[in-house]
C-alpha cells in the first residue's frame, strides 16, 4: 500500500472519529433532537470502501450511516445540520440522522429500517447494468440484516443478475443489545450464508484498515470486471451505546473486558503505530492533520447552529413532485 | 389498587398472564434486553424462562408467521415491536393469515395472538418511527385493534387481548409510557370493545383515542372552567368501536369532534363522522368534525413538527368553533413548561 492511500485511511478514520465526538461532547444540549446511532471504533470498513469506490459508484445504507457518508465523500456541514434540524441539512430537517443523502457524490441514501436500503441498492445496481460502465453499488450492512428476509430476496436476484453490487457486512456482534447467540445459530459465519446463495465471499478483520482494503478492492474490481455480486464481512466493534452518545457497558448486555479487549484494537491506534514504524506519517504530520480536522469540524458545527430552521410552512413541502 | 406507569402496567399484565396460564408467550426484538422495551417487559424472562419469553432477530414478517403457527398450535403469542413501523414488514402474515384464518378455513381454528406495536413522536423521530397507522390495521376484517390511553386500561385491554380467541393489535403511544395511574391488582381485564367516557358534559361530544384523550382532556377541563361542558370518549377500542357509547352522546349534545393520533384521510375520525352523520343525522346540531394529523409525514425537524402535531391548545380551539362560542385556548399553550416535542421533562431522547 503506498503512503498517500495509507495517509488517507488514517486521516479519514481520525475525521470521522472526530466528527462522532464533536456529536458526543454536543448532544446532552439538546439541540441535536434526533437518535444518533455513532460509529465510534467501526471507522476501519468505512474509510477502506470510500477509498476504493468512485464517486460514480453508488452506496446506501441504514441507521448507523454517518461514517458511510463521510466517507463515501458527503458534505459533513450538510450533515452537522440535518442532525441540528436546519434548513440547510441534507434533507432540509425532514429526514435527521437515520436519513441521510449526497447524491453529488453517490451517496443515494440512508434508512431506518433494518435493511430498507438492501433492495434498493439492488435496483440501483440493476439500473446501472442497463447502462454503459463499470460503476457499482455498495450496500452497508449491519450483522442484523442477514436475519431479515429481504437480504435473501434481493442477493438471490442479484446474484441471478450478476449485478455490479458490493455488500459490505460491518459485524459488530450486537443489534443493540441482542448478541449474535440470540439471533443466529451458534458457529454460523455470515459470510458462509452468503457464499450459500451465491455471492462471491471474503472476510477479514475490519480493524485493520489496511486488510479491510485490500480485501474491498479485491471485491470491487471482480464486480467491475464482471464477476458478480460480492460479500464482504469484516468484524469490528461499536465502543459507544447503541443509540445515542454514551456508554453503556453498564447495563450487561455485553462485558467490559470484551469491551476492553476490543478497544485494545482500536483501528486507529494500530494504523497510527504503523505508519509510525514505518516512518510515513510523524507527529508534524499528526498535528497538522488534527488541527485541519479540529477546524473542519467546529467549522461544520458553527454552520449547522447558525443555520436557520426550516420555515413551518415547509412540513408540508416535498411530499410529491411539483 | 396501586399506583403504576403505563409501562409498568403492560409489564403487570404480561406477567398476570404469564403467570396464568403456561400457553402465553412473550417475544420480539429487546423483550429480555437491559431495557426491556422501554420497562414493560422487564425481568419477564428472568420470572418465567427463556423458553417463554425470549428475543428474536430481525425477522419481522416470519417471526409474526412463526406466531401465527404457535396460536394455532394452542399458544398465545404476544409479539412486540418496538415501532410500529417496524411491524409494516409483516402486513403480510398479519393480513393474509392472521386475520383471514378462521374464515377462510370455515371457522376451525382462530389465531389469538396479540402484536404490541409502539407510536412514536416527536424529539426527532421522524417519517419512519412516528407513524400511528390503526386505521390500516381496523381496516381489515378479522382483527381487533385496541389502543389503550390509561395505565388501569392497558394493563386490563392488555389481558383481554392475550385471552381473546382472535388476533388483536395492541397499539401503545410512547408519549403514554411515563403516565401514571390507579391499576388493580391481579387478572383484571377491561373488555374490547368498549369505550370509557372520561368526561360528562351536554354541550359536545370529544371522541378521542391514545395521547389524543389525554390532549382532550386538558382541553375538557381548560373549557369547563369557561363553562363549555363535553362529553370526552376515549375510544380504547377502534374495532369494533363502541358505537352505542358514541351515538347516546351524540343525541344528547348534537355536536361531535373527532380526535385522531392517525392521519386524517382514510382515517378512524373520518369513519366516526361518517357513521355518525348516518345514524344521528337528525340529532345533529352542527357537522362533525375530526381533528387528526395532516396528511403528510412527521419530518425530523423540530421546527416542522411543531405546527404539525395536535396537542390540547388546538383540540379547544376546535371545541370552541363546534360549540360556536369564543373560547379561550392559548394558555394552554404557554403554561406548557417542556419543549413542544417530547411528553415532558422525563424524555431526553434518544427514542
Ligand atoms: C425492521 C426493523 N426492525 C427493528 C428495528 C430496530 N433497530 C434499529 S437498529 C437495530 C439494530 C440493527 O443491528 P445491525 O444491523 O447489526 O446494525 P448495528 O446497529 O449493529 O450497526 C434494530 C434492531 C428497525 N430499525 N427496523
Ligand atoms: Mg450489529
Amino acid at each position: 500500500m503506498n503512503a498517500d492511500l495509507s495517509r488517507r485511511l488514517l486521516r479519514d478514520m481520525i475525521r470521522i472519529r472526530a466528527v462522532e465526538e464533536g456529536i458526543v461532547t454536543r448532544y446532552s444540549q439538546q439541540k441535536m433532537r434526533c437518535p444518533v446511532h455513532l460509529s465510534v471504533g467501526q471507522e476501519g470498513p468505512s474509510v477502506a470502501v470510500g477509498a476504493v469506490l468512485r464517486p460514480t459508484d453508488l452506496a446506501v445504507s441504514g441507521h448507523r450511516a454517518h461514517a458511510h457518508y463521510l466517507a463515501k465523500g458527503g458534505d459533513l456541514p450538510a450533515m452537522i445540520a440535518e442532525i441540528y434540524g436546519k434548513a440547510t441539512g441534507c434533507c432540509s430537517g425532514k429526514g435527521g440522522s437515520m436519513h441521510l443523502v449526497d447524491e453529488r457524490v453517490g451517496f443515494m441514501g440512508s434508512t431506518a429500517i433494518v435493511g430498507g436500503t438492501v433492495p434498493v441498492g439492488v435496483g440501483l445496481a440493476l439500473a446501472k447494468s442497463l447502462g454503459a460502465g463499470d460503476d457499482i453499488v455498495c450496500i452497508f450492512i449491519g450483522d442484523a440484516v442477514l436475519e431479515t428476509g429481504v437480504f435473501y430476496e434481493s442477493a438471490s436476484f442479484a446474484v441471478l443478475r450478476q449485478l455490479p453490487v458490493l455488500f459490505l457486512c460491518e459485524n459488530n456482534l450486537y443489534s443493540v443489545y441482542s448478541p449474535l447467540s440470540v439471533r443466529q445459530p451458534e458457529g454460523r459465519s455470515l459470510a458462509g450464508v452468503a457464499a450459500g446463495i451465491g455471492l462471491g465471499t471474503s472476510s477479514g478483520n475490519g480493524n485493520d484498515v489496511a486488510e479491510a482494503y485490500d480485501l474491498i478492492a479485491a471485491a470491487v474490481a471482480k464486480i467491475r470486471s464482471g464477476g458478480g455480486p460480492q460479500f464482504v464481512e469484516l468484524a469490528t466493534y461499536r465502543w459507544r451505546e447503541h443509540c445515542g452518545p454514551l456508554f453503556d457497558n453498564d447495563i450487561g448486555y455485553r462485558t467490559v473486558e470484551e469491551f476492553e479487549d476490543w478497544k485494545a484494537r482500536d483501528p486507529i491506534a494500530a494504523f497510527t503505530a504503523r505508519l509510525f514504524a514505518v516512518k510515513t506519517i510523524d507527529d508534524k504530520w499528526l498535528a497538522a492533520e488534527g488541527a485541519a480536522i479540529d477546524g473542519e469540524i467546529e467549522a461544520a458545527f458553527r454552520f449547522a447552529e447558525q443555520s436557520p430552521f426550516p420555515e413551518p410552512s415547509e412540513r408540508f413541502s416535498d411530499l410529491y413532485a411539483a | 389498587m396501586s399506583k403504576m406507569t403505563f409501562a409498568a402496567a403492560i409489564r403487570d399484565g404480561l406477567a398476570v398472564a404469564l403467570d396464568r396460564d403456561p400457553k402465553v408467550l412473550v417475544y420480539g426484538l429487546g423483550v429480555p434486553d437491559p431495557k426491556g422495551v422501554f420497562g414493560t417487559t422487564m425481568g419477564l424472562q428472568q420470572q418465567f424462562g427463556s423458553r417463554r419469553v425470549f428475543d428474536m432477530p430481525t425477522s419481522e414478517n416470519a417471526m409474526t408467521g412463526i406466531g401465527v403457527g404457535a396460536a394455532l398450535g394452542g399458544m398465545r403469542p404476544v409479539l412486540t415491536h418496538q415501532r410500529l413501523d417496524f411491524a409494516l414488514l409483516s402486513l403480510d402474515q398479519i393480513v393474509n393469515n392472521a386475520a383471514k384464518w378462521r374464515f377462510m378455513f370455515g371457522g376451525k381454528r382462530g389465531v389469538p395472538i396479540t402484536i404490541r406495536m409502539i407510536i412514536g413522536r416527536g424529539w426527532g423521530q421522524g417519517p419512519t418511527h412516528s407513524q400511528s397507522l390503526q386505521a390500516w390495521f381496523a381496516h381489515i376484517p378479522g382483527l381487533k385493534v385496541v389502543m389503550p390511553t390509561t395505565p388501569e386500561d392497558a394493563k386490563g385491554l392488555l389481558l383481554s387481548s392475550i385471552f381473546d380467541e382472535d388476533p388483536v393489535i395492541y397499539l401503545e403511544h410512547r408519549w403514554l409510557h411515563n403516565l401514571e395511574g390507579e391499576v388493580p391488582p391481579g387478572d383484571h381485564r377491561i373488555p374490547i370493545g368498549s369505550a370509557r367516557t372520561l368526561r360528562s358534559g351536554g354541550d359536545a361530544t370529544v371522541v378521542a383515542m391514545s395521547l389524543m384523550s389525554i390532549e382532550a382532556l386538558h382541553a375538557a377541563d381548560h373549557l369547563a372552567l369557561q363553562g363549555v361542558h363535553c362529553d370526552l370518549i376515549d375510544l380504547r377500542t377502534v374495532r369494533p368501536i363502541d358505537w352505542p357509547s358514541i351515538e347516546a352522546s351524540v343525541r344528547r349534545t348534537g355536536r361531535l369532534l373527532v380526535v385522531d393520533t392517525g392521519y386524517q384521510t382514510g382515517g378512524i375520525a373520518g369513519e366516526i363522522v361518517a357513521r355518525i352523520a348516518g345514524s344521528c343525522w337528525k340529532d345533529l346540531r352542527a357537522a362533525p368534525q375530526r381533528l387528526a394529523m395532516p396528511d403528510v409525514p412527521e419530518a425530523t425537524s423540530q421546527a416542522l413538527t411543531e405546527a404539525y402535531h395536535v396537542r390540547a391548545e388546538h383540540i379547544a380551539r376546535a371545541i370552541g368553533q363546534l360549540v360556536e362560542k369564543p373560547v379561550e385556548f392559548a394558555s394552554l399553550a404557554a403554561e406548557r413548561r417542556h419543549p413542544h416535542d417530547v411528553p415532558g421533562d422525563w424524555f431526553k431522547g434518544p427514542f
